[in-house]
């Protein structure tokens, strides 16, 4: 038994660091929040480069063949920097889902390609109601003859203008319970398709709402066996809520370290403001918060690879944790920064909005509280 | 990242888990909560002969090196008795001030002389120990302490009061913190002694607690004597070694092990009550709140696990104590609050009353936890140290 990383995962880490520092530092970040179009296909190559997107993707397909501790590694790095990159949309959800549901052809034709950041996928869950059950895929796709033909909208989807393939949530059969979700392949570019920006607090990472006018699917498109996808998207879930508290694990120690900082600097009454007791204190309560949740994420990433009867509980405890950890620490880092933490020109607002965002996507801690209970068999 | 566990530890868990329901006193009668504030002498026999047994059976201090009366267990063994001391929700040993807090600092810091006197004891549970820092004018300032002692040939003649002491009414040694240069300043002048509690010119005054308990005491010393073979560390320089100490007693006051018991406890109480004709696990406030509390166990205890590994690693745990101590005593005191709020009225019923739950362990719990808030060093002064020794913050103001 040995809790940490691996000798080789601390060094992805440091190189993770270290690329992102020189490739995505601050001022490219706001670059790409100021940007119409939210991301860089230069940033995007560099990443590609690193063989992140790759990352676990067996090597059979091309990829690294690594599991989700490593990718929490990666993901933690991207919530320090924030960089606008499809990793957690295509390299990690997309990705994860064409290996747990697709067929071998599927695999063939898609992995290598997004392993090598050629081209990206993202996942189409959300609707309306934004319910996280099987009831939330309301969206119907009726047959005609041997097509499927899909009209309606999905909300919420990630870096979808950057996609090149949609893996789309549907409901062939009837009812709207767990039998009849149906995973498809859509082709960004599938006539009927249109992408249709959701502009939000977040810059550095875009939603889109993504419409279907009458789209046609052909059975090679179906993704695994039609109406039996259910249970991946709910382990997608799982998936989903370990990577985003990876990343806020990230984001709330750059966050507190930015804060630290600033407040060795700043001067106010002859002398650092770091040196009141009241502002220690805040830092000292977030170091509170973020010290133990970091080895909390470390056990929900592992338990997506090694304890698959603790991966649900697991993961919703750790998405609940950093949800409320990243807010927080991320509104005394504002806070310790004063007047300057608020303006759009500081940075710090980055980060209080990520953490925003990140804690109301895929289920907010109340959510993932009651699903813990739930697991725990209260 | 590795959470598996070989044939041969498993096999250990195996024993100690057959081991301690073979073995496990009746708790009935014993648990009256806030549990190192024993002070029966009938309770205190039977808590040493359950760390006597726990003992010979080779359960204390597993993780002493084997010279020392230990096993040179690593982490994994130390974890799994853990682990197997929650589920079985077994009193903890009587003598963890000895066990926790003076035998590491010994191991590391005493003569040959003094392992091979105190050590054994201190495992038998054949001598406690208490604590003897605080001073009615030095709390959070410890390094203030005014306690003297002057060499005379090979004594110290000490003179002074200590206050809060725990254990003191009923323990037979303390570690002590003396001035033994006045003139220094004040971290330079302090050295640190171990105290036969019997020596002539002691006396203990016990202090009620809030709980109604009397877990602490007044200690004064009217010109006690103590030999010189009796001091750890060098002359004038016992702030290292009381340093050393500290930080052994901030990871045991963070015992994951007793907040995983606690929250046990409070789910069974959760399980079998109902508020407002609603069965308390059924109520969505109460779910939230559990839950919380639980991810909070939860973190904590993989975070014990990272920090146990780290060691082994020999990676430096930096201020993870003062972290531990902090989260870890909080947690405790909102455990309890969770209690008294499902039991309603019924939260503040004592022992003795008709109708009282779970012996009445809750409201004295709920105490007591909050005196380890401020024992061991206050959640503020944790703070001080988490933002100037691990941030790096200015000192001052
Ligand atoms: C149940 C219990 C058991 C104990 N057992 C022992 C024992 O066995 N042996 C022993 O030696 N001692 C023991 N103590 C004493 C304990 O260590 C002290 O009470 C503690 O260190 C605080 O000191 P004080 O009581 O003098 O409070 P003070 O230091 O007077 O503190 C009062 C308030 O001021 C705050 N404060 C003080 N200084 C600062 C600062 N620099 N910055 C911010 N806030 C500050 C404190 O946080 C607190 O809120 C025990 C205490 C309790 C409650």
């Amino acid at each position: 038994m040995d809790f940490g990383l691996t000798a080789d995962q601390q060094m992805l880490a440091e190189t993770a660091r270290q690329v992102l520092s020189v490739e995505a530092p601050p001022r490219t970040v706001r670059r790409i929040a100021d940007d119409p179009q939210g991301f860089s296909p230069e940033l995007n190559r560099k990443i590609a480069e690193q063989g992140w997107f790759g990352l676990l993707v067996p090597e059979s397909h091309g990829g690294l063949g690594l599991g989700m501790l490593d990718a929490a590694v990666i993901l933690a790095e991207l919530g320090r920097s924030l960089a606008p990159v499809p990793f957690l949309s295509s390299g990690v959800l997309a990705t994860s889902l064409l290996l747990a549901a697709g067929s071998t052809p599927q695999k063939k034709a898609w992995l290598p390609r997004l392993a090598s950041g050629e081209a990206f996928a993202t996942v189409a869950w959300l609707e309306e109601s934004e319910r996280l059950d099987a009831t939330g895929i309301a969206l119907r796709a009726r047959r005609a003859r041997d097509r499927l033909r899909l009209s309606g909208a999905k909300r919420f989807v990630v870096d979808a203008q950057q996609a090149d393939l949609l893996l789309v949530a549907v409901r062939t059969g009837s009812g709207t319970g767990p039998a009849g979700v149906t995973l498809v392949l859509v082709p960004r570019d599938t006539p009927g398709v249109s992408v249709v920006p959701l502009p939000s607090i977040d810059r550095t990472r875009r939603f889109f709402e993504v419409s279907f006018d009458d789209v046609a699917i052909a059975p090679s498109q179906v993704l695994g066996a039609e109406g039996k996808a259910w249970r991946h998207l709910e382990a997608l879930l799982d998936v989903a809520s370990v990577a985003i508290a990876a990343e806020s694990q990230g984001g709330a120690e750059r966050a507190l370290e930015m804060a630290v900082e600033y407040s060795k600097v700043r001067e106010q009454f002859g002398r650092p403001v770091g040196s009141f007791q009241a502002v220690k204190h805040m830092a000292a309560e977030c170091v509170a918060l973020v010290e133990p949740s970091r080895s909390l994420v470390w056990y929900a990433a592992w338990a997506q690879q090694e304890i698959p009867k603790d991966a649900a509980r697991a993961a919703s405890m750790a998405k609940a944790r950093l949800s409320d950890v990243y807010s927080r620490v991320a509104n005394v880092a504002v806070q310790m920064h004063g007047g300057i933490g608020f303006t759009w020109e500081h940075d710090m607002h980055f980060w209080f909005k990520r953490a925003k965002q990140s804690e109301t996507w895929f289920g907010e801690p109340a959510w993932h509280r009651e699903r813990v209970a739930r697991a725990s068999g209260w | 990242m590795d959470l598996s566990f070989s044939k041969e530890d498993e096999e250990y868990r195996r024993e100690v888990r057959a081991w301690l329901r073979k073995n496990l006193p009746k708790r009935a009668d014993d648990d009256e909560g806030g549990e190192l504030t024993v002070a029966d002498p009938e309770r205190i026999a039977r808590a040493k002969a359950w760390q006597r047994k726990l003992f010979d059976a080779g359960y204390v201090a597993i993780g002493w090196p084997k010279e020392h009366g230990g096993q040179g267990a690593g982490i994994v063994r130390q974890a799994i008795l853990n682990e197997e001391m929650v589920l079985a929700r077994a009193p903890a040993p009587i003598g963890m001030m000895g066990v926790q807090m003076l035998g590491p600092t010994l191991i590391a810091l005493g003569t040959p002389e003094q392992k091979e006197r105190f050590l054994p004891p201190i495992l038998t549970a054949d001598e406690l120990w208490c604590q003897g820092y605080s001073e009615p004018g030095s709390g959070s300032d410890l390094a203030s302490l005014k306690t003297r002692a002057e060499v005379d040939g090979d004594f110290f003649v000490v003179n002074g009061q200590k206050v809060w002491t725990s254990t003191a009414q009923f323990a037979d040694w303390m570690f002590c913190l003396v001035r033994t240069d006045p003139q220094a300043p004040k971290h330079k002048g302090i050295s640190y002694l171990l105290i036969d509690m019997r020596s002539p010119g002691i006396t203990v005054r016990p202090l009620v607690q809030m709980t109604g308990q009397a877990g602490f005491n007044e200690v004064f010393f009217d010109n006690v004597r103590v030999p010189r073979k009796n001091l750890v560390g060098r002359l004038n320089e016992g702030w290292l070694v009381a340093n050393a100490t500290l930080s052994h007693e901030r990871n045991m006051l963070a015992s994951t092990t007793r907040t995983q018991q606690l929250m046990s406890d409070l789910l069974r109480l959760a399980k079998r009550r109902s508020r407002h004709g609603v069965s308390v696990l059924r109520d969505p406030v109460a779910r939230q709140r559990l839950a919380d509390l639980q991810i909070r166990v939860e973190s904590m205890k993989y975070h014990s696990l990272k920090q146990l590994s780290d060691g082994i690693h020999g990676r430096s745990a930096g201020i993870g104590a003062s972290v531990n101590k902090l989260v870890t005593t909080e947690l405790n005191h909102d455990i309890c609050a969770a209690a008294l709020e499902i039991l309603g009225s019924h939260a503040g019923l004592s022992r003795t009353s008709p109708h009282v739950e779970d012996r009445g362990v809750w409201p004295i719990d709920w105490m007591f936890t909050l005196g380890m808030i401020i024992g061991g060093g206050t959640s503020q002064i944790q703070k001080n140290i988490i933002a100037e020794r691990g941030l790096g913050m200015p000192r001052g103001a």
